[in-house]
């Protein structure tokens, strides 16, 4: 019996779509089967950033409609063993699915999968109703910046009021160099505003505008300081102990030398 | 002049800091879904109370809504107030 995770945030943008299709490509990698959701419905994306956009015959909607079935909606992702993509419909708006459908929906899959996610679309009203709908646990995408925090925070209380009570945090584009300097609220602060458990931090890292740009999720590139956060964010969902990783390792070699001889860059501005 | 005011600025002054401030405060009434105007009401009737039996520091109350985690791994709404005392009232002591 799979367990079904929604990724949500409240806020646009704070990286719910790249989050899901990395953690997915990651627990599919530790030899796990996987569907990934998007239930952005009208503003589908979950498709281009996992690179299967041309792959697409049926969608979400037409699976909930009768139009196919199940499983010839499911786009079977061919580099990752177990991967496979439910897409959103482009063309149709929010209504076209209810909370009911997809409850029904997520139960079969739990069926046939270790891991369901859902890609949540932005905002509180039918979209967050219907992504919530089916899932057993949360996670909560946000970064730390202070409309972002907020967002998240109302989420966190409407998971609770729709009977999702323990969600799990990532922080997503944490910026060491800011944080350093105090201009960038540090895990430990966006942590006690939340009061929730974390189980992830994301580093910003343009890596993943270059792996978006190709299509491949940015897991797949060992060096990355990304793809480290998120491999290690899936031995965490699979029970591992995974300390967090030191975000620290970007240090160039001057900055070394500078600390060595106490100029903190830190203090230059 | 800039670099030199920050490099001796206190840590008060950092802009996460300002940030994480203003995010409790706009949080407590977000979670209690109640105006700032009714906060300070509720504020303004326990100081009264309080003032009956003790002299607190008007100043230096902080009243916040924060999350507690629970056993059981769910979370309750909590009211956190930070009330100084300058001093105890005796009356009523060793009166009865
Ligand atoms: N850790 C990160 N570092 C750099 N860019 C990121 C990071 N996370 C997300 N992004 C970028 O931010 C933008 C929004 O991300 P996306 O996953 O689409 O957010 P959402 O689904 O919450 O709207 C995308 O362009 C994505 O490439
Ligand atoms: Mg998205």
């Amino acid at each position: 019996m799979g367990e079904v995770f929604v990724i949500t945030s409240g806020k646009g943008g704070v990286g719910k779509t790249t989050t899901t299709a990395n953690i997915g490509t990651a627990l599919a990698l530790e030899g796990k089967r996987v569907v990934l959701i998007d239930a952005d419905i009208g503003l589908r994306n979950l498709d281009v950033v996992l690179g299967l956009e041309n792959r697409i015959v049926y969608d979400l909607v037409d699976v909930v409609e009768g139009t196919c079935r199940l499983r010839q909606a499911l786009v079977r992702d061919k580099r990752f063993e177990g991967l496979y993509l439910l897409p959103a419909a482009q063309t149709r708006d929010k209504n076209a699915v209810s909370p009911e459908q997809m409850q029904k929906l997520c139960d079969d899959l739990k069926e046939q999968f270790d891991f369901i996610l859902i890609d949540s679309p932005a905002g509180i009203e039918h979209g967050f109703k219907n992504a919530v709908a089916g899932a057993d646990r949360a996670i909560v995408v946000t970064v730390p910046e202070v409309s972002a925090v907020r967002d998240a925070d109302r989420i966190i209380g409407m998971l609770a009021t729709n009977d999702i009570p323990n969600p799990l945090l990532i922080i997503n584009r944490l910026r060491i160099d800011l944080v350093k300097r105090g201009d960038m609220m540090n895990i430990e602060d966006t942590n006690e505003i939340l009061g929730i458990d974390l189980l992830g931090v994301v580093p910003d890292d343009e890596n993943i505008v270059i792996s978006t740009n190709r299509g491949e999720p940015v897991t797949i590139d060992e060096d990355s300081m990304a793809g480290t956060a998120f491999r290690n964010i899936a031995k965490r969902i699979l029970g591992e102990d995974i300390p967090l990783m030191d975000l620290d390792e970007e240090d160039t070699f001057m900055d070394k030398i500078k600390r060595l001889f106490g100029i903190n860059k830190n203090r230059k501005n | 002049m800039k670099g030199l005011f920050r490099f001796f600025s206190k840590d008060d002054n950092k802009s996460k800091d300002i940030a994480k401030e203003r995010l409790k405060l706009v949080l407590t009434h977000d979670r209690a879904n109640v105006s700032p105007k009714y906060l300070d009401m509720m504020k303004d009737d326990i100081i009264k109370v309080m003032s009956g039996y003790m002299e607190i520091d008007e100043e230096g109350i902080d009243i916040n809504l924060t999350r507690m985690a629970n056993d059981d791994d769910t979370y309750t709404s909590t009211l956190v107030a930070n009330i100084p005392i300058k001093k105890i009232k005796n009356i009523g002591k060793n009166n009865g």
